[in-house]
């Protein structure tokens, strides 16, 4: 399997930090602004960002962790994919929510995040931040912040790999 | 792990992973019914009939709710209304019920291995709302649930049922999940009330509730079951409550964190007094929350994916 890093460690954690500042600049601070990361990497993407806002703006905005598995609309084509829990401790009412995803590619994903945030409440902003935008989008969704733009074909797979969970972090392209 | 059963039929048939499995899926679904918008878009254009031959309000409304809540469409059978009062046989009401594509059909039927019969006639997903004296899986599943959620395990705990064991159809699904995870299991009841050869199960038997209780970390009390004779078995419900109706002060001789446990409905006064149903250790209610959570979970591994 043929592999190519875009992204190394250090150029992780430096993408991280501009989308940070975009999202501060963009939304003129912290006050009403919360993070939603998409299980399972967008977590941990937002838990940076959650943590560099903290360093900047010395306070930590709202964070919560959505799974989309209920809302996705090729459900019943899958053999009853694993649900897990959507924890969103706070009230996204009037909020500024910044969805956090590693990779856009079709939307369908972000399409089914923005449903379920919906029967959550009414927030007054939706944002989207993902790490990489890989293109060949399906649905008229754009993101608001985004790290790396790397058109890919539909043979290639990008895999964010994260500390957390890969024990490496690091962004690649590989063939299928 | 990866869900591949068309049907829930028996928990004896269930693996200690699969039941997990479905407790861990029904704790992700336990927050919607806590929303304000209580519905998630996940079995749209999904069919769920429950088909009754016996009377509930629990256990039929709680497979509603959770299909409701899933967005399935529901319809309800109840024999009262349906065709069996004109002489129409189980199999041929099964028949017609799937020519109209149902995705999953839910019996409650008297006769043991009704549910079963169905599973093998029709392509439908068929979950067993109790047949008999039988099983009643997604009862023992819920009643799992929630020794999860209080005790924060499964295991090595101490559980006494007390009651009509001989007819009781949550007594054995309970049974056989509790001891699948190795938890001690200790029957009491009359003896008219306990069936020969029990402890085959590996439960052990008990005729004093005060020996059976003692020390216990979950009791779990049972009903009469008067639609099957249960009446027959005791001289009088006074001498029963006397005997086997579960006080305060068998309560006090418990583990400290006891929980009480009824799958409803109750009969007060007579198996429970009103002090243990609604004191502190009484998780019957929980059970009943609970209930609708597991069903979200198994209406969603049998129907919702591809079949």
């Amino acid at each position: 399997m043929k592999k190519k890093v875009i992204l190394d460690k250090k150029a992780v954690d430096r993408t991280i930090t501009r989308i940070t500042h975009e999202i501060l600049e963009k939304n003129g601070g912290s006050g009403s602004l919360s993070l939603i990361g998409i299980r399972t990497r967008g977590v941990y993407l937002a838990n940076r960002i959650q943590d560099k806002i903290k360093s900047v703006e010395g306070m930590k905005p709202p964070f919560g962790v959505l799974d989309i598995t209920m809302y996705r609309d090729d459900i019943s084509k899958l053999r009853s994919p694993e649900v897990k829990k959507t924890e969103i401790p706070f009230d996204v009412n009037n909020m500024t929510v910044v969805l956090v995803d590693d990779v856009l590619h079709t939307g369908r994903t972000i399409r089914a995040a923005i449903d379920a945030i919906m029967d959550l409440g009414r927030p007054k902003k939706i944002q989207l931040a993902v790490l990489v935008d890989r293109g060949e989008r399906e649905l008229p969704i754009h993101p608001d912040y985004a790290g790396i733009i790397c058109p890919v074909s539909e043979h290639h797979e990008v895999l964010v790999r994260m500390s957390e969970i890969d024990g490496k972090e690091e962004v690649v392209i590989v063939k299928t | 792990m990866n869900w591949k059963r068309k049907d829930l039929l028996d928990i004896r048939d269930l693996s200690k992973e699969e039941i997990l499995f479905i407790l861990d899926t029904a704790e992700s679904f336990k927050d919607i019914s806590k929303r304000e918008i209580k519905k998630v878009p996940t079995l749209r254009g999904k069919t769920v009939i429950t088909l009754f031959y016996e009377p509930s309000t629990r256990t039929r409304t709680s497979f509603e709710i959770a299909a409701k809540r899933l967005s399935a469409d529901t319809i309800n059978i109840s024999s009262s209304t349906s065709s069996s009062t004109k002489g129409e046989t189980l199999k041929d009401t099964a028949r017609n019920l799937e020519s109209m594509r149902p995705d999953a059909i839910v019996i409650r039927h008297s006769m043991p291995g009704a549910p079963h019969m169905l599973a093998a006639i029709l392509d439908s997903s068929i979950i067993n709302g109790g047949d008999g004296s039988h099983e009643h899986p997604t009862q023992a599943l819920l009643d799992l649930y929630t020794i999860r959620e209080k005790k924060g395990r499964v295991d090595g705990l101490k559980v006494a049922i007390v009651g009509d064991i001989a007819h009781s159809r949550v007594a054995r699904s309970n049974i056989f999940s509790l001891k699948n995870f190795g938890n001690e299991i200790i029957c009491c009841g009359p003896p008219t009330m306990i069936p020969p050869y029990i402890e085959t199960l590996g439960v052990r038997v008990e005729y004093d509730l005060e020996k059976a209780v003692r020390k216990a970390d979950v009791i779990m009390m049972l009903r009469i079951q008067k639609e099957r004779g249960g009446t027959k078995y005791i001289p009088s419900t006074k001498e029963y409550s006397t005997l086997y109706g579960l006080t305060k002060k068998h309560v006090d001789t418990a583990a400290d964190d006891v929980i009480v446990m009824h799958p409803g409905p109750m009969n007060r006064g007579t198996e429970i007094m009103d002090d243990v149903a609604d004191g502190p250790a009484s998780v019957i209610l929980d059970q009943v929350e609970n209930g609708v959570a597991v069903r979200m979970a198994v209406l969603y591994l049998l129907i919702g994916g591809e079949a």
